[in-house]
């Protein structure tokens, strides 16, 4: 267990070594952080002095030394428009992002589990068929047009439901305020959380289907069957666990890259999140915090894929966390 | 009055784009701690008989006519409900590849409690001193610890003795076994066989033993039913059948076993394959590969008669029955 653990660890080291390259290389290449400090009015020999004090004209390789040295400290540098450490600016969005996220993963569990199983288990009944065409349609309108649509829909025809800003939040702890304390917040956060597993909700109902599908034609189910278990048992122990097992690796994955989707969510549903942020930061060459945003998310990536790992291994009996490592 | 009577079992496959007869009016009884050996090529319709048996046909595969009646109540008209009373109940099934046969995500222990539970109200304590009772039987060390192993901790030869255990729980008064050691490590499948014998001897089992080795069913079995193309073609007294074979495709596959053939010789087989469901000559079915097949053969499909004390369906057994001897010097 534990040589598995360092096992995965160096993995994700290695992985975040990567993004920090390809960060500081952007650093490196766009914007200018001259510009940002003193403007246009001063001379090119001024320029050059300050390029030399700042460490500017030192190799690349110096320069990335630097960069990992300050981003190991929590130093990824400071935001150009805010005037404040990145990695601050980005922590204090975070938790409106995660939120996001994380109510997108409750809708995605808690429907696309029954509605896949429902449509493996009865494949030619009208509803099933009715959800696999819906399906198709989620998959393919994008995020931003089901978002518009739903606040066209709920918020201006109907006015049941706002349709930008967190609403009432209630503070937790350090920069988390949280949505799901009070009806205002719940209410804020139900469209965005629709828009944002919209895309995914339909995949892993497809996804699961379509595993289930193959478990129940394999031999245990048949001996299962054979041995007089009933029906209901064969679909929720022997064959939803079977099923599961791959769609938790995907299924991780997925949620990991959520948090880059949120991009598009916040940006129509004006939500006060780190991927709104990225957007800004990106319109105001704000060169530190997108590079700051960047590593931020893909260190949760790797955080989620680990943790997505050791699930795995938990739940699998064939997988010996004990052994992997070895 | 036998434990099982099957008459004029016919099964289909609905396909597509027509529907193919898979088992021809199958007829047999079997009773009670009675072993039958059921043979043939692959592609015979044996593993579709042992399925039928259980009322367990996948998808496309149905039983368009037919009686089966088991302890007197017909299985053929049953409904899954009512089936799931008798299986692993009172018929219990033991599959081919005990790689694939148990649940890799559940250990052995949840399997077998899981079977005693569905026919029987026990608490999970009291299934689990049967299972172990049981395991014992089939001669798993220390089977307490293994209630707690997963599938793949166990080798193939080890999982199926746990099949055989698991088949064994609920005191059936039949098991069907479709090839149980042919998955296995040739220096294991005599053991399993055994034990399989054993047990059915020992516990008055009756046993359905599908095969496509005569010299196992000769081994294990009293009576032997011979398939070829979804019908039976010869059916009697194990040792009869072994000893003095009436139909060409016995005498074929009896030719064909290793020990018939000298050493240094090749092994006779029978020539050409086992016609696939769509293309089953009309006539008798075996009729292209008969070196004794006549015109009419070729035209009227035989009927089973009874020859002696088996049933045959071949037109020609009466010529063939004389002929043999001299065949026999001659090769
Ligand atoms: N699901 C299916 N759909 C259509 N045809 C099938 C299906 N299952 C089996 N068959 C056909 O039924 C015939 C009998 O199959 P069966 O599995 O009973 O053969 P078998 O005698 O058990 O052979 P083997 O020794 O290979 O196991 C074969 O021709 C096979 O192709
Ligand atoms: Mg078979």
């Amino acid at each position: 267990m534990l040589a598995y653990l360092v096992k995965r660890l160096f993995q994700a080291i290695a992985v975040m070594f990567v993004i920090s390259v390809i960060g500081f290389a952007i650093q490196d290449n766009l914007g200018d952080p001259l510009r940002e400090l003193v403007g246009q009015s001063v001379s090119e020999e001024v320029r050059q002095q300050l390029r030399d004090e700042l460490g500017l004209n030192d190799s690349f390789a110096k320069q990335y030394l630097r960069f990992l040295g300050n981003a190991l400290q929590g130093d990824l540098g400071t935001s150009y428009f805010f005037k404040e450490p990145a990695l601050d600016v980005i922590l204090k969005k975070l938790p409106a992002t995660l939120e996001l996220v994380l109510g997108a993963t409750i809708i995605i569990v808690g429907l696309s589990v029954p509605l896949g199983v429902y449509t493996a288990i009865k494949p030619n009944s009208i509803i099933s068929r009715i959800i696999m065409g819906l399906s198709i349609i989620g998959i393919s309108i994008p995020v931003f047009l089901t978002a518009i649509l739903m606040i066209f829909v709920f918020s201006v025809e109907l006015g049941w439901l706002p349709s930008f800003g967190r609403g009432d939040v209630v503070h937790v702890w350090g920069y988390w305020d949280t949505n799901f304390a009070t009806l205002d917040g719940w209410e804020h956060i139900l469209l965005p959380s629709i828009a944002l597993a919209s895309i995914m909700l339909p995949l892993f109902v497809r996804l699961i289907r379509a595993e289930m599908m193959e478990v129940l034609e394999s031999e245990y189910v048949k001996y299962a069957k054979a041995k007089g278990i009933h029906p209901g048992r064969i679909y929720f122990v022997h064959a939803l666990k079977n099923t599961l097992l791959p769609v938790i690796t995907v299924g991780g994955v997925q949620i990991g890259t959520m948090v880059a989707y949120t991009i598009l969510t916040e940006t129509v549903f004006q939500w006060p999140g780190m991927g709104f942020m990225f957007l800004e930061a990106i319109n105001r060459v704000d060169t530190p915090l997108v590079v700051a945003y960047l590593i931020v998310v893909g260190f949760i990536f790797v955080v989620t894929n680990t943790i997505v790992d050791l699930i795995y291994g938990l739940v699998n009996p064939t997988v010996n966390l004990a052994r992997m490592g070895a | 009055m036998s434990l099982l009577s099957v008459s004029d079992l016919t099964v289909k496959f609905a396909m597509r784009d027509q529907t193919v007869t898979a088992l021809h009016d199958i007829s047999f009884d079997l009773a009670k701690g009675e072993r039958l050996g059921i043979v043939g090529e692959s592609g015979a319709g044996k593993s579709i008989t042992g399925f039928s048996l259980m009322n367990l046909l996948s998808k496309p595969g149905y039983i368009d006519s037919g009686k089966i009646l088991f302890e007197g109540q017909d299985i053929a008209g049953m409904n899954d409900a009512q089936m799931r009373g008798i299986r692993g109940n009172k018929m219990a099934m033991i599959f081919q590849d005990p790689m694939v046969t148990l649940n890799p995500v559940l250990t052995i222990g949840q399997q077998m409690v899981e079977t005693l539970q569905a026919h029987r109200k026990l608490s999970r304590d009291e299934a689990e001193q049967i299972a172990i009772v049981k395991l014992r039987e089939v001669y798993i060390p220390s089977p307490e610890e293994r209630l707690n192993q997963y599938p793949h901790e166990l080798s193939g030869g080890m999982r199926q003795r746990i099949i055989i255990a698991m088949a064994l729980l609920l005191n059936p008064q039949l098991i069907i076994a479709d090839e149980p050691t042919t998955a296995l490590d040739v220096t294991i499948q005599a053991d399993i066989m055994e034990l399989l014998l054993e047990l059915c001897q020992s516990n008055k089992v009756g046993l359905i033993l599908i095969t496509h080795d005569l010299g196992v069913v000769s081994q294990m079995t009293e009576r032997t039913l011979v398939m070829y193309a979804g019908r039976i073609v010869e059916a009697g007294r194990t040792r009869e059948i072994i000893n003095d074979p009436q139909h060409p495709y016995t005498q074929g596959l009896i030719n064909a076993l290793p020990q018939q053939t000298l050493p240094g010789h090749r092994l006779k087989q029978i020539p050409g394959n086992m016609p696939s469901l769509t293309s089953i000559p009309v006539g008798c079915p075996f009729s292209p590969r008969c070196s004794y097949a006549v015109d009419h053969c070729r035209t009227t499909r035989p009927e089973p008669i009874s020859y002696g004390t088996v049933r045959v369906a071949c037109h020609e057994v009466n010529r063939l029955h004389n002929d043999t001897p001299d065949q026999e010097k001659q090769a």
